[in-house]
């Protein structure tokens, strides 16, 4: 009896303290967003959005970090996503696993980990200097290219793990070839998925900022060509916060960013689910 | 046709191996600019150096290492429990309703830019930490705290993953034997998912080493021997993060060697995981 009785208090205890973390998990991702907007949202207003930073950023909005996150974003998403989803093609539709997978699959779970501070210092010496292309909107976003790949990777195999086999055997039977099936079968199919990873890879690049500063510079003016230096929300607020330029300034741009993200976000789930359930 | 579907496949391949091509230029270029500095003053005292005066051309990098590794140290301290508890409770014992709210928190906790969580330390965290324990508020301690939350995700997810792979059959033929629920998650389903969840921490442990921003903002970046929590330290990340803007010469290739080190740190760390998650597919 007594030995019943200590393991349903066990149970009990450990019950509770699970419970507890559970909602310590929740309570601190409450607070540091509460935090952020309740600070923030105030500064927020339409000239916030539609000005450029004056006296550092001092005054002024945020018009060029935004320009700036925009345009290093696009560059990433553009080379990081033919790349992805061939990539995932490649290892899900065309090879068994074998040695060549292991390798590429090992490839990308390295890369995957890769610290932003290491792909900031390649992407210096490799774009910025030895591709003298300086720091520029091109440097930046192909190094953040390069951050986001795994990720687009990742999404889309899981997208294409969940066309049902039977779609492909029907193509095939029809005479489709390889390629054929893959394009006109599987991939329209696989869509919302991949969108899914490419959504991802947009939110990994806004949140960006050491591989941003050491590639992209930190210019205030706004671009005018792929080969100018730009400042990206993530770095502007990075700045204004550490060098204590003005507090109100940063919780704006903290503000925007954090609601920018969840926005992403939320699409993305939707997505997902809308997706998940359209299969099921 | 024939030709047409051959060259898309080779085509493809090329693509395929782009992840690898990547890694491969990233460790050339990081060790091609780091590496002769290392050898010019000898592996032993760039890694055992304890002084790190740029200025007069001293580059020892062990308070970094030390630094980084307490930081870490920390953060675990704190994740581990926390993730896995959160873990478990997505895949045992939540109400689907919680659930899916603790779920979308930890996707919000993934997706909050880490300078975010550096500013939220600097701002809420280190005043605490100096009104109610003393010294400078912004130490090892306020860093653990913050790189704590920001590897649950990772933790959180990986060990879920593990968890839920795991045949039915073997939470079944635990409870009919008589085990308690908790009893059968904390004999049966954690040493079963064990590899699983080791990866977890690993990868949550090189995630905690890679952060960069947040740690600059928090952490203080004296460069000492850190000899409490309650003190201020420089990471390997950091001492990148702060010093790159305007360092050159000898100093910048310092600053490399330092990634060398970081990217070794970490590709064992990444290795070890990838390995330990095969084993749990197989």
């Amino acid at each position: 009896m007594k030995i019943r009785q200590t393991r349903y208090l066990t149970q009990m205890v450990a019950k509770i303290l699970i419970w507890i973390a559970a909602f310590f998990t929740m309570a601190v991702m409450a607070l540091i967003i509460f935090q952020v907007l309740s600070e923030g949202l105030p500064v927020l207003s339409p000239g916030f959005f539609l000005e450029t930073p004056r006296s550092m950023g001092r005054e002024g909005g945020i018009l060029s970090p935004i320009i700036g996150t925009i345009a290093l974003t696009v560059v990433a998403i553009i080379v990081a996503t033919p790349l992805g989803i061939g990539t995932a093609i490649f290892l899900w539709e065309y090879t068994r696993e074998g040695r060549i997978s292991r390798i590429i699959r090992f490839g990308i779970g390295c890369l995957a980990g890769v610290p932003s501070i290491i792909f900031g210092l390649f992407g210096f010496v490799f774009f910025v200097i030895y591709l003298n292309m300086g720091w520029s909107i091109l440097s930046g976003g192909l190094a953040l290219a390069a951050m986001i790949l795994p990720t687009v990777i990742c999404t889309t195999e899981e997208a294409l793990k969940a066309i049902p086999y039977s779609f492909r055997e029907v193509s095939y039977s029809l005479g489709g070839t390889k390629w054929q099936t893959v394009t006109r079968a599987v991939l329209p199919n696989a869509l919302p998925g991949i969108f899914t990873g490419i959504i991802l890879g947009i939110c990994r690049s806004i949140e960006e900022t050491a591989v941003v500063i050491l590639t992209a510079g930190s210019s205030l003016i706004i671009p005018t060509s792929l080969f100018s230096p730009v400042r990206t929300m993530s770095v502007h607020f990075y700045i204004l916060a550490r060098e204590g330029i003005s507090m109100e300034m940063a919780y704006g741009t903290g503000a925007t960013l954090i609601i920018l993200v969840l926005l992403v976000n939320t699409i993305a789930n939707w997505l997902l689910n809308r997706y998940i359930r359209h299969r099921a | 046709m024939e030709f047409k579907e051959k060259f898309v496949e080779k085509i493809l391949l090329l693509i395929a191996f782009s992840s690898i091509t990547i890694l491969a230029l990233i460790a050339f270029f990081i060790f091609g600019e780091g590496i002769p500095l290392i050898w010019k003053i000898g592996p032993k005292s760039f890694l055992l150096g304890e002084r790190w005066v740029p200025s007069q051309g001293s580059f020892g990098i062990l308070p970094m290492i030390v630094g980084s590794f307490w930081v870490t140290f920390g953060a675990l301290l704190l994740g581990i429990p926390l993730g896995l508890a959160c873990a478990i409770f997505l895949c045992e014992w939540t109400p689907p309703s919680i659930g899916m709210i603790l779920r979308s928190a930890i996707q919000v906790l993934a997706g909050i830019p880490s300078v975010i969580y550096g500013f939220w330390g600097l701002v809420v965290l280190v005043p605490l930490v100096r009104n109610f324990l003393g010294g400078p508020g912004l130490s090892i301690l306020s860093g653990s705290l913050v790189l704590s939350i920001m590897i649950l995700p990772t933790i959180i997810s990986i060990s879920e993953d593990s968890l839920k792979a795991l045949p039915p059959s073997y939470k079944a033929g635990s409870l009919a034997l008589g085990a308690t629920h908790w009893q059968t998650i904390w004999r049966v389903l954690i040493p079963a998912a064990r590899s699983g969840i080791v990866a977890s921490i690993i990868l949550g442990m090189g995630r905690a080493l890679g952060e960069t921003m947040a740690m600059i903002m928090i952490l203080g970046n004296a460069v000492k021997m850190p000899s409490s929590f309650l003190d201020s330290a420089r990471t390997l990340t950091t001492n990148i993060g702060i010093e790159m803007g305007y360092a050159s010469g000898e100093h910048r290739q310092a600053l490399f060697a330092t990634g060398v080190i970081l990217f070794f740190i970490i590709m064992i760390l990444n290795s070890l995981a990838i390995i330990l998650s095969r084993r749990r597919v197989s």
